[in-house]
């Protein structure tokens, strides 16, 4: 039995051990100690990454049902480690030039990544907070990782006391679902919540309060409207490595436990909460739209249109049915690959002076530094959700699903919105291609980031070919997550 | 040949032209020339290629030929299908033809970032010819808003002034377009379950749903054709797209929009199309006479001729919507030379604008002087415009009165009052920039055509006589395909079974939108 459990979450065992045992060498080793650890951190999600893919561990539930897998987790577990994996490989650089050459930033990465891991395979409301919080304690230090820097500091520290809200309302939720409902095992919730159980009589008002504080304290882990206000900020704030970082796996783990808590336990009560995820989700998309055309840095910009993308992505929960789980995980794994490439091209905006970070930078960059020009133009149309590009399909997926469960409301307010971010994505375009050049960026982008450029515009563009295989294992992770 | 995937051919050679310049290196001088060779030569051959479509298409069928299918998204069905039939088939070559001729055009006037230009005309052009192949909803849909890419770019690196401005409302005007349709395209899909065309050619929707479709689909046809009052961000983007980006717009991209009519709203929506007619009639009579009262007062060249685009796209509308079969024959006739006779136009303003740098009617006089051939082709095209007969413009524009004559003789009136207006605006500007004295001082110098030229223009005002004195080439390609689609079209009518009135707008809007 014990054995059975342990085997079920070797990767976590795994990366949990690899923390504390990169901890340890960075104490002990007297030099290039932050080098040594990014890279055996690289190396410790890789073997995570392997380890997961070549155990593929059984659809079950192991610790006595506090923690599951099936395909939905594997899926989700392996987008997050390989983001988790580029982010931390394109920060060495980053970190080496930025005086953030400490030890503990790679660790600290580590502990977030398990912390994700445990959030995707909660199968109970307790340890669901546990793997959060180790993912959120782990974020605040590292938005605040360059103490020496105001805005990393007020980065940190915003983040930490509106995260700290939101894990409390997190909390209260779960609490009253616990107080009515009488467990807080997710399989044991859908039981007793569904319909049958109670003969068509609703389902009393305290579970309601309950879930709506739960999702409160979700939308703010996904940066949604109206929980949104922090992302701009800790954004802008957090060393560029960090950000992209922020940008890439705690969303996808995030999303999937927002989409696991709604669809696992609460799935017979959708009329319930529908309407607030509709809400949610048209706002995030306006305000991704709207709120982004006046940015001038670069970050806040991928701040609020990753608050649009979200919204999009909820369009797909909004619907609540299995079309819109797997348009869910298919925008899911082109966000990650597209904000990966994206933050690829911010953390290489360096000049001689440092890092830059405004929009205007980026002028006549087709001129100074055609691949990357031709790089982000790919990353922004595919944002933009123009075809033949990776977006449209994550765009085409969550319609379909909207239009399947006749929120047409939903759908055209999500295209107008589309249209209206479509500006600010060709804007960016527009600086790089139709304007004259100011200074160039420092060259060349360093082998790893040339690596990843390519590999993820490849991924972009080539999309249309692979769409089906991606789909597919996206339609049998949605459907076993339906099922369950 | 004949087993050939011969669609997907002409569609994918240009890509592979294009990554073939991607690859070249070098200086930057033999950089440019060959970028120019490669795509030269890559548009040829695929002209060549097409062309074994026009030799191996079976007149006087209306099915789809030389059909193409391999699996896409098999989860849903959708494939990627292509397949001309009459319809379709002519826009292809209409491509292939007028993107060498590009190519040609820009041969000099192109200084900075030849090698980018050509990627994007060679990429421009795979994704139109798709367009016009696809027959699939999503690879279509695919196809369609692709082309937006490119054009973007084209506009706005090697534009006027004015580009910036002009590349974004080109770009926001036409991507808020097809987001609806891509969500009738969906509804559709989800409504019938399949994605394929030819097999929703024959699907019958529900009235309520057709009406709400075809507005879907309106919205994007419309911007692109464009209909007065989506029209003004053509000459915007005219004036300052570089002259061979200014052909491929008129020239191909507004057909997109035609096309589209043709496809897609008549005969999947035929309820709703009768039910819309005096709506298409009405915007197409305003978009014949106000824009060509508005290219009356025009002072910029290109501009002029912009806003004849809008006019002659409105007969095309006007004898879409006819439904008749010499109407529709009509609007693809007008289509077609439309298509050569704009692309020419546009040709011969980049042919002083190149020499003087102004295409300010105001800036020229007495051309006929030192150009003598320039005035000769200008006038052919000019008269081409106006619809003089023997030329193809005359074909169109009248095989489209003929059909709107049967339907409403008042429609017909006001349309043919708008050909008076071109005759107008046309001859104005033909004087003024053509005859009279020369003043100028630096037009006493201007060089007439050069060879390069008269190459571009040949093949033009070929295809302007070819179709003007025997259109029955053009008309036996479509004629089956039209007269099938006019026939599912009344079937469809009576099938609804209470004629045209019964479809009520107020009754079909009372359908929710807004969720369940």
């Amino acid at each position: 039995m014990i054995i059975a459990d342990l085997l079920a979450s070797l990767p976590e065992l795994w990366l949990a051990c690899a923390g504390m045992a990169l901890l340890m060498v960075g104490v002990f080793l007297r030099r290039n100690t932050a080098t040594t650890v990014m890279i055996l951190s690289v190396v410790a999600v890789a073997v995570a990454l392997a380890v997961l893919w070549v155990l593929s561990p059984e659809p079950d539930y192991a610790y006595g049902g506090l923690f599951v897998n099936d395909e939905f987790t594997f899926f989700m577990k392996s987008l997050v480690l390989i983001g988790a994996l580029l982010t931390i490989v394109m920060s060495i650089g980053y970190a080496q030039r930025e005086a953030m050459d400490r030890f503990e930033f790679p660790v600290l990465m580590v502990f977030a990544t398990l912390g994700m891991l445990m959030m995707i395979s909660a199968n109970d409301l307790i340890s669901l907070y546990l793997g959060l919080e180790l993912q959120s304690l782990s974020l605040y230090v590292m938005a605040a990782f360059r103490k020496d820097t105001l805005r990393s500091s007020e980065a940190g520290l915003k983040y930490f006391v509106l995260g700290a809200l939101s894990s409390g309302m997190l909390l209260y939720g779960s609490s009253l679902i616990y107080g009515f409902a009488g467990t807080t095992n997710f399989t044991e919730l859908g039981q007793i919540l569904s319909p049958d159980a109670f003969d068509g009589e609703r389902v009393s008002l305290g579970v309601i309060f309950g879930i709506v504080f739960v999702i409160a304290g979700l939308a703010f882990k996904v940066s949604a409207v109206p929980f949104h206000m922090w992302t701009p900020d800790v954004y802008e704030g957090s060393p560029t490595a960090v950000t992209a970082f922020f940008a890439t796996a705690p969303k996808v783990a995030a999303m999937s436990l927002t989409v696991w808590v709604l669809m696992g336990p609460f799935s017979e009560l959708v009329g319930e909460w529908q309407q607030i995820v509709v809400f949610i989700s048209i706002a995030s998309m306006l305000l991704g739209a709207f709120a982004a055309i006046n940015q001038t840095n670069i970050k806040r910009l991928m701040a609020y249109s990753s608050i649009g993308h979200v919204g999009y992505m909820m369009v797909g929960l909004a619907a609540g049915n299995e079309a819109g789980i797997q348009g869910i995980i298919v925008y899911l794994s082109i966000y990650l690959v597209m904000n990966v490439g994206t933050f690829a091209c911010i953390l290489s905006m360096r000049r001689s002076e440092g890092m830059v970070e405004e929009i205007e930078d980026l002028k006549g960059l087709s001129k100074t530094n055609p691949c990357m020009a031709a790089a982000l133009l790919i990353f922004m149309f595919s944002m933009a959700g123009i075809p033949p590009f990776a977006g449209f399909f994550g765009k085409l997926y969550v319609f379909l699903a909207a239009i399947q469960a006749e929120l047409y409301g939903l759908a055209i307010i999500g295209v107008l919105s589309s249209v209206v971010a479509a500006f600010y994505y060709i804007r960016i375009v527009k600086l790089m291609y139709f304007d004259e050049p100011s200074e160039s960026f420092e060259r060349p982008l360093g082998r790893e980031m040339t690596a990843i450029l390519v590999a993820t515009a490849v991924f972009v563009v080539g999309f249309f070919v692979i769409v089906s295989p991606i789909a597919d294992s996206a339609g049998i992770a949605a459907a076993a997550m339906i099922e369950q | 040949m004949s087993n050939a995937p011969l669609l997907s051919l002409v569609t994918f050679v240009p890509l592979v032209g294009a990554a073939f310049i991607l690859v070249i290196r070098g200086e930057a001088e033999d950089m440019a020339r060959n970028a120019r060779m490669v795509a030269l030569w890559t548009s040829l051959t695929t002209f060549v290629l097409s062309l074994f479509i026009w030799f191996g298409f079976e007149r006087g069928t209306s099915a789809f030929q030389f059909v193409e299918e391999a699996n896409w998204i098999p989860e849903f069905g959708i494939a990627y299908r292509l397949g001309v039939d009459g319809i379709s088939m002519p826009f292809v070559l209409l491509s292939t033809l007028l993107t060498p001729i590009c190519i040609l055009a820009s041969w000099d006037s192109i200084k900075v970032r030849v090698k980018e230009y050509m990627i994007a005309f060679l990429v421009l052009e795979t994704l139109m010819i798709g367009m016009f192949c696809a027959l699939d909803l999503f690879v279509f849909y695919v196809f369609f808003e692709g082309v937006l890419i490119p054009m973007f770019l084209i506009i706005g690196v090697w534009g006027g002034p004015r580009r910036v401005y002009s590349a974004f409302k080109f770009f926001l005007f036409t991507l808020a377009g097809s987001v609806l349709m891509l969500l009738g395209i969906l509804t559709i899909f989800f409504e019938t379950g399949i994605s394929d065309i030819p097999a929703l050619l024959t699907t019958h929707l529900p009235a309520g749903m057709q009406t709400w479709l075809w507005l879907a689909f309106f919205a994007s046809f419309a911007v692109k054709v464009p209909m007065w009052p989506v029209h003004t961000w053509l000459p915007d983007a005219h004036v300052e797209a570089p002259t061979a980006g200014s052909v491929i717009l008129a020239g191909v991209l507004l057909k997109m929009g035609g096309y589209g009519f043709l496809r897609f709203s008549l005969p999947m929506f035929p309820l709703a199309s009768e039910l819309f007619t005096p709506l298409v009639f009405a915007l197409s009579i305003v978009a014949v006479i106000y824009t060509s009262l508005v290219a009356l007062a025009q002072e910029d060249m290109k501009k002029l001729i912009a806003y004849s685009s809008v006019a002659h796209m409105g007969f095309v509308t006007a004898g879409t919507f006819s439904v008749t079969q010499q109407g529709i024959e009509g609007a693809m006739i007008q289509m077609l030379s439309h298509g050569v006779v704009s692309a020419a136009l546009f040709l011969i303003v980049g042919v002083v604008y190149d020499r003087i740098h102004s295409r300010e009617i105001a800036r020229y006089d007495g051309l006929v002087e030192r150009m003598p051939q320039y005035a000769l082709v200008f006038m052919i095209f000019m008269l081409a415009s106006v619809g003089l007969p023997g030329t193809s413009g005359f074909v169109g524009e009248f095989l489209v009165l003929v059909g709107l004559f049967q339907v409403d003789t008042g429609v017909a009136l006001l349309c043919a009052s708008g050909m008076v207006l071109g005759a107008a605006y046309m001859l104005y500007l033909y004087r003024r920039v053509i005859f009279g004295i020369m003043t100028k001082a630096d037009l006493k110098t201007i060089g007439d055509l050069v060879w390069k030229e008269r190459v571009v223009f040949a093949p033009l005002i070929a295809v302007v006589l070819w179709m003007g004195i025997y259109p029955a080439s053009f008309i036996d390609i479509m004629a089956a395909s039209i007269s099938n689609l006019i026939d599912n079209y009344n079937t469809a009518l009576a099938a609804a079974g209470q004629g045209p009135e019964s479809a009520s707008l107020a009754g079909s809007l009372t359908r929710p939108i807004l969720g369940q």
